[in-house]
């Protein structure tokens, strides 16, 4: 964070402007600031600045039981607390080297997927609620309230589920749920269908996003991207399929990629995403196993010596919790990967010679929270 | 039911399933033979100090004098080319070095996975990875933040998550859960500083 606190500033002797966008600012999506230097409308640099929501997470995860610090992901990233959940509680499970039961681990994917869907149904409505069209964003918030109402029968409650435990599920599926899963399951490609005649073809949805905030492969791995983000440029990565965890490797999913990583290509990949996860979905009905939820644990988590990582593929990108032991009931230290951080360092690269409505498309494209990236 | 006449025993010799029967934790071993480890001190003989697998995870400690030497040789000669993560670990007391620095690194071509380590004390500038992986940028300037590791060749080493002139690095074993006087206290009549998770009674009502 840096302490200047001017607001708009003219360069002497130039046409130059150095205007701060933010923190309070309905289109960056919480508390970014974003320092741009502008010549006319036109873009010379951006400089984000972050830190406004740093609540210290990581040195609060030190004074907590392992059990005890899941409530505490839920509220990194607050649109996908379930892949926080199954990214902290996998790096315990892996330190302490338990096998989780076969139907807890397909609950979790169920959860996981529900949880993508719901994240990216949010990116879509305040993504096309950023460059303009409002519709999306009253269509799309009828679905995502059917996946909070079955998170809300799950695990009583919709955003920050808490819904996970070190060695499986607290709660085995309430009767009659998986029917009422079906149901949206069934029903949700229509409705993306109807978001999609909405913009797909749309021109001024294309004359928005088309080769806005264009990043080749090269310098999207270079840049550490993960998510769409990266898949946008066309390099087919997901830690699903490349390092996999729980069942991702017993149920069939394709892993969309873009062409020309522009803001329309990402479009497209979510939007393709959203489908396969209900492939997914689809697939953990039909074949979810029977059994118990939770491995034999002790009630008070207290892992070996030792260090381990452990990441999952988030709806935003790769997320890694890396969790360091001494030995006691508590972390020594625990690090997270937020995806969102590391995918909004390559903002300046995105914008620079473009416009400043561009800039918000861009912001929007990225896809980030900023409760993940200040923690 | 129709298969009620053979109710088929259980065996008392099948092993439990391994979520019934107590975890198995994994337990550190010596690396120094793993392929990948191999392929480094092949590429840069007395790179590698020291090497373990833990839970299939191989650590490499390397020398901190060759840390940028290290970085280059995995991402040009050996494919890695994704810098996944950077961060740090506070050992207060340790007489061999207060610090941990650690990276991730992957290589898409057979999707396997590297931990970098080094060993520093206190003041002991580290190298940074920016020249070769530009994702390391914001990644140390968080640990310098929370840290106070300092990276040599960084293009913009400033404080990420707290302000410049924030006194202190949050992260160290050092600094107090509950926070320190900032000054930057909006009422502190109602909210005195130190406040937060362990504040004490009669402070906000």
């Amino acid at each position: 964070m840096s302490t200047d606190l001017h607001l708009i500033q003219s360069m002497p002797d130039s046409e130059e402007m150095e205007v701060s966008f933010g923190p309070q600012h309905p289109a960056t999506h919480g508390v970014l600031r974003v320092m741009v230097r502008l010549d006319g409308e036109r873009i010379l640099d951006a400089r984000p600045i972050i830190g406004y929501l740093h609540r210290g997470t990581e040195k609060l995860f030190e004074t907590m039981y392992y059990n005890g610090c899941v409530p505490h992901t839920d509220r990194l990233d607050y649109t996908t607390a379930a892949a926080n959940n199954q990214a902290f509680v996998g790096a315990v499970e892996k330190l302490m080297g338990v096998t989780i039961p076969p139907r807890a681990a397909w609950i979790r994917m169920m959860l996981a997927e529900m949880q993508r869907l719901a994240s990216h149904i949010i990116w879509l409505a305040t993504h096309a609620l950023d460059i303009g069209a409002m519709s999306p964003f009253f269509y799309t918030f009828q679905e995502r309230e059917t996946i909070l109402d079955l998170f809300e029968e799950y695990c009583g409650a919709r955003l920050t589920l808490n819904a996970m435990r070190v060695g499986g599920q607290p709660l085995d599926l309430p009767e009659g749920w998986t029917d009422r899963l079906r149901v949206f399951v069934d029903q949700l490609p229509d409705r993306i269908a109807e978001w999609e005649r909405l913009l797909t073809d749309n021109r001024i949805w294309k004359g928005r996003t088309v080769g806005v905030g264009v990043i080749s492969a090269a310098d999207a791995v270079n840049w550490g991207l993960t998510g769409p983000p990266l898949r946008g440029s066309g390099v087919r990565w997901d830690v699903r399929k490349a390092l996999p965890y729980e069942g991702y490797d017993q149920v069939e999913f394709d892993v969309p990629i873009g062409q020309n990583g522009d803001t329309y290509d990402r479009y497209l990949v979510r939007m393709e995403e959203m489908r396969q996860s209900l492939r997914i979905l689809r697939q953990c009905l039909d074949r979810q196993p029977d059994g118990p939820v939770m491995a034999k644990v002790p009630k008070v988590i207290k892992p070996p010596k030792g260090e381990v990582y452990h990441s999952v593929e988030g709806p935003k990108g790769e997320l890694g919790f890396y969790v360091v032991s001494d030995g006691s009931t508590q972390p020594y230290r625990l690090h997270v990967r937020p995806s969102s951080f590391i995918n909004l360092q390559v903002l300046p690269e995105l914008v620079r010679g473009h416009l400043v409505a561009d800039l918000i498309a861009v912001i929007g494209t990225l896809d980030i929270v900023l409760g993940e990236i200040d923690r | 039911m129709a298969e009620q006449e053979t109710p088929t025993p259980q065996a008392p010799a099948v092993a439990l399933p391994p979520w019934e029967a107590n975890p198995v934790t994994p337990a550190p071993q010596d690396a120094r033979q793993h392929g990948q480890v191999a392929e480094l001190a092949a590429a840069l003989p007395d790179a590698v100090l020291d090497a373990v697998d833990m839970a299939g995870q191989v650590t490499v400690a390397i020398p901190v004098e060759r840390a940028l030497e290290v970085f280059r040789v995995c991402a040009e000669r050996l494919g890695y080319e994704f810098l996944v993560d950077c961060t740090a670990v506070d050992w207060k007391d340790r007489p061999e070095g207060r610090f941990d620095v650690i990276w991730w690194i992957h290589r898409h071509r057979d999707e396997r996975r590297l931990r970098l380590k080094v060993r520093v004390a206190d003041g002991v500038e580290v190298a940074s990875a920016t020249p070769v992986w530009k994702t390391a940028n914001w990644m140390e300037r968080e640990v310098w933040d929370m840290f106070g590791i300092r990276f040599a060749g960084h293009p913009n080493l400033e404080r990420i998550l707290t302000w410049e002139g924030f006194g202190g690095h949050p992260l160290r074993k050092d600094f107090p859960v509950e926070g320190i006087d900032t000054g930057a206290a909006v009422y502190p009549e109602t909210y005195p500083p130190g406040g937060g998770p362990s504040a004490k009674p009669g402070g906000a009502q």
